[in-house]
């Protein structure tokens, strides 16, 4: 399976490592790991596919009842800590540099803030949507 | 790959690098700018998402019947499944693990073409039942099935003008409307009574026009998934390209930037899918 080059590349990982020590690694370094070359254990991988592949199921399962106002948080709040397993763990930002995440972190603040801003807007148009509406009823013929 | 080497017994290695370290890590950077360039610009659909259905639930909660929710969960678990294999390929690379390597972009790629033959089937079962986008919208008998149990409140529209089906654009359901104190029908005294009442979206007496604003949620459907589906296209050359390069043994513990790129990719279309699936298929 590995020929002798991959083998002493993982060596020569560690000692490239070595020699560029303090050298743009930040955060992966204080770990005492090899850094952003560090393999994550196969049962994190397969136990988070079995959590996400859980939660998909409970949120189907709570679909399958009328929650109400509740319905979109729930859902939504599901859906976010999926995404928080998929982005902390299957793209190692749990391990990576923390620029990385203050850019993906910041970019969903940023969504958060547009949706939010447009909801609050929208709030504001709804009398003269319900205003129009009744107009155009008033006038039908 | 790179045209001036320069780097002796590093093929990959580009000549305006340092060294194996400082590629990887401007590589890393770059896909993660990417990477929020693409949030930003899936955001702008979830916002026309988030202001149509605030302004017109009921429309989302019926058409959203149209939707075959098992095979958006099934489509949910095989996105899940391919990141789990594209994960799984970036270990396999750091490892120097080439066989596995390949074998798990192999399973990724096939899991994308999974995906996109389940949304085939979807899309192609919405043609057919004329749940189009756009004007092109033209729903046939039956197009609607009957997931939910019926007579659920939230499924009802205003029927604030009943019996008129020549009007330009007649309000679908909201709670204003009903209270409206306009439920006369000036073309005959038995549509009276309709005026203002809730009534499920299928009943007859809803004019046409007001039904077709159920287009509304196909036109957001279609745009997200398709532009999501595109995504899944885009994935797929890349990882198709990815599998070549394994296995002609260009990864190798020190040089495995382009997976762990691809795989970050790969892990936000399944990410802005885990947002759709609830958002689209789920709906009360």
């Amino acid at each position: 399976m590995s020929h002798a080059a991959e083998t002493t590349g993982a060596h020569a990982a560690h000692v490239d490592r070595g020699a560029h020590g303090g050298h743009a690694h930040g955060a992966a370094d204080a770990h005492g790991e090899a850094g952003h070359h560090h393999a994550l254990p196969g049962w994190l991988l397969f136990g988070t596919w079995v959590l996400l592949m859980g939660l998909t199921g409970l949120t189907v399962f709570s679909a399958q009842y009328n929650l109400g106002a509740f319905d979109i948080p729930i859902a939504m709040t599901i859906a976010t800590i999926k995404a928080f397993l998929v982005m902390l763990i299957f793209m190692h930002l749990l391990w990576d540099k923390g620029f990385h995440s203050v850019l993906i972190f910041g970019s969903l603040l940023f969504v958060w803030l547009f949706i939010g801003f447009l909801m609050i807007d929208r709030g504001q148009y709804q009398p003269s949507k319900d205003l129009f509406d009744r107009d155009v009823i008033q006038s039908q013929p | 790959m790179s045209h001036d080497h320069g780097h002796g017994d590093k093929p990959f290695l580009a000549h305006h690098f340092e060294d194996e370290d400082h590629q990887f890590d401007s590589g890393k950077l770059g896909i993660w700018v990417f990477l929020v360039t693409e949030i930003l610009f899936f955001s702008g659909l979830f916002c026309a998402y988030a202001v149509y259905r605030g302004m017109h639930p009921e429309i989302f909660v019926f058409a959203s019947k149209a939707l075959d929710t098992k095979w958006g969960a099934i489509n949910t678990c095989v996105l899940l499944f391919s990141s789990l294999t594209a994960a799984w390929a970036v270990r396999n690379a750091q490892l120097g693990q080439k066989k596995g390597l390949i074998l798990n972009l192999t399973l990724t790629i096939l899991c994308a073409f999974g995906f996109m033959a389940i949304k085939y089937v979807e899309y192609s079962h919405k043609f057919h039942v004329g749940l189009k986008p756009g004007d092109l919208y033209a729903p046939t008998e039956g197009a609607y099935p009957e997931k939910h149990q019926s007579g659920a409140k939230a499924r009802t529209v205003a029927l604030a003008q009943a019996g008129d089906v020549h009007s330009p654009a007649p309000p679908a359901g909201d709670a204003p409307v009903v209270e409206s104190p306009v439920a006369q029908d000036e073309h005959g005294g038995e549509h009276v009574a309709h005026g203002g009442e809730m009534v499920p979206w299928d009943d007859p007496r809803v004019p046409v026009e007001t039904k077709n604003r159920l287009q509304i949620f196909f036109g957001i459907y279609f745009c997200m998934t398709g532009l999501h589906g595109i995504h899944v296209l885009l994935g797929i050359v890349v990882f198709a390209w990815l599998l070549t390069r394994a296995i002609r043994g260009h990864f190798t513990p020190t040089y495995y930037g382009p997976v762990d790129f691809a795989a970050l990719y790969w892990h936000i279309v399944d990410l802005i899918w885990i947002y759709l699936f609830p958002l689209l298929y789920l709906i009360h």
